[in-house]
């Protein structure tokens, strides 16, 4: 079950950017999951919040925005939903030699949101990460 | 104070990065690695086998590391072949990583090898999004498992450089249909060549040897269409001139840094539809 390692790759790194920015808690993670990454998204929910505990992103939410896969055929200019299972050949001119994934294979971090340490107080709001 | 820190980082960036530094560096030495997927039992190990012990026949440098949950079984059956081979347990882990590949190459690995054979765990699932820096990525199925596997793991046969169909000597008996498996295989990955092979009839024995040999002296690998989604930057003029291999599974994948100009000058996965300075090297 891959999910797991994923869960840990995310938590791993969601741990090394909030140590680096000096978080207290992380309350929120957000990832883009696409169609074609391989990553069944309940699964990596249940997976991830295993992953969690004990962590700085205890208790932390997950929240998945799934992309749908699509592709464009250079030789017509035709672009598709490619479906699950995907069709790479194209729909309109059968062909597939200048076939080329728009998207679908996501699989990012997006954003986080967590606590500031309390040193670091008051509700500063530019977003920008250092790290 | 609670806030939102934009971090946009490819979740596998770590294995990504650690597989291309290892194709880098095994491209150096000469080595070129082919990853071997596929469901538990569609007889890698036996094929595998017969394409060692045909190489060293030949006088062709090559090595194989196995992998698997448990035993010792497979690397004692390769070693049969007399070449040098590794066995890695994985400790329940399902699939190999690229990091943990590096370690077990570190100081095992003979100076000179020109082909290291990397059978993975038996899983269509989990090893499919990790990138091992191979330059040669096979999927395997055999005649037993069903037309539909490519749809029901579009994943691994949509990454896949080479397809090869194992067991042929039984395929009437349990009626494979060999033009409906193709279909299915061009549906996920156009242009993906299959190989049909037993090693009880010795159909196709030694195709993989060839192919592998091919792509170690600088024949471009299939560049499957699922490998290689469009730069979110190119719109912006760049992001081109680099594409990426199979294992090389999240395109945008680099960390960001917020800087999307990085990007050039590294090397991606095979699969390359441009030279890889990298690649290229290999003998
Ligand atoms: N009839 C027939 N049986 C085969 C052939 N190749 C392998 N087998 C049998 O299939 C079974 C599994 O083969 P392995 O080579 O162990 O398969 P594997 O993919 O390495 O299996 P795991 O490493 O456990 O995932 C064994 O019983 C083999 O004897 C073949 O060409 N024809
Ligand atoms: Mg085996
Ligand atoms: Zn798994
Ligand atoms: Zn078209």
């Amino acid at each position: 079950m891959h999910e797991m390692s994923i869960a840990m790759a995310v938590v791993g790194q969601v741990e090394e950017a909030a140590r680096a920015g000096a978080a207290s808690a992380v309350r929120r993670v957000e990832l883009q999951v696409g169609e074609l990454a391989g990553v069944v998204p309940d699964s990596l929910a249940f997976c991830f919040e295993l992953a969690c505990a004990g962590t700085v992103l205890e208790g932390a939410e997950l929240v998945t925005r799934s992309v749908t896969a699509s592709a464009r055929c250079a030789d017509c200019a035709g672009a598709w939903a490619v479906g699950m299972p995907p069709d790479l050949c194209c729909p309109v001119c059968g062909r597939a030699t200048e076939v080329e994934l728009l998207t679908g294979r996501e699989l990012r971090i997006l954003n986080v949101t967590w606590e500031d340490a309390p040193a670091a107080d008051s509700c500063r709001e530019p977003i920008s990460e250092e790290a | 104070m609670c806030r939102v820190v934009d971090l946009q980082q490819a979740v596998l960036a770590k294995n990504d990065g650690a597989a291309r530094a290892l194709r880098a560096e095994l491209a150096s030495r000469g080595t070129t690695v082919v990853n071997l997927l596929s469901s538990p039992g569609s007889g890698k190990t036996a094929l595998l086998e017969r394409e060692l012990s045909l190489a060293r026949e030949r006088g062709v440098p090559v090595a194989a590391l196995t992998a698997d949950l448990a035993t010792e079984n497979d690397a004692r059956r390769l070693a049969r072949s007399g070449v040098p081979v590794k066995q890695v347990l994985t400790d329940g882990l399902c699939h190999l990583e690229a990091p943990m590949l590096g370690r077990h190459l570190d100081g095992w690995l003979p100076e000179g090898t020109r082909l290291l054979f990397v059978e993975n765990v038996g899983n269509l699932v989990c090893p499919a999004s990790y990138d091992l820096g191979e330059a040669l990525r096979v999927v395997l199925a055999s005649v037993t498992e069903g037309e539909d596997k490519p749809l029901k793991y579009p994943t691994a046969f949509g990454l896949a450089q080479l397809v090869v169909v194992t067991k042929t000597d039984i395929a009437e008996a349990v009626e494979f249909d060999e033009a409906a498996f193709r279909a299915n295989v061009q549906r996920v990955n156009p242009g993906v060549e299959v190989l049909l092979t037993s090693v009880r009839a010795d159909q196709g024995v030694g195709l993989l040897l060839d192919r592998a040999l091919a792509v170690g002296s600088g024949t471009r690998a299939h560049a499957p269409v699922m490998a290689h989604q469009r730069h979110e930057g190119d719109h912006h003029g760049h992001g081109h001139g680099h594409e990426h291999g199979p294992g090389h599974t999240h395109d945008h994948d680099h960390d960001h840094d917020h800087d999307d100009h990085d990007h050039h000058g590294q090397d991606h996965g095979p699969g390359h539809g441009r030279p890889d300075p990298a690649v290229a090297q290999t003998r």
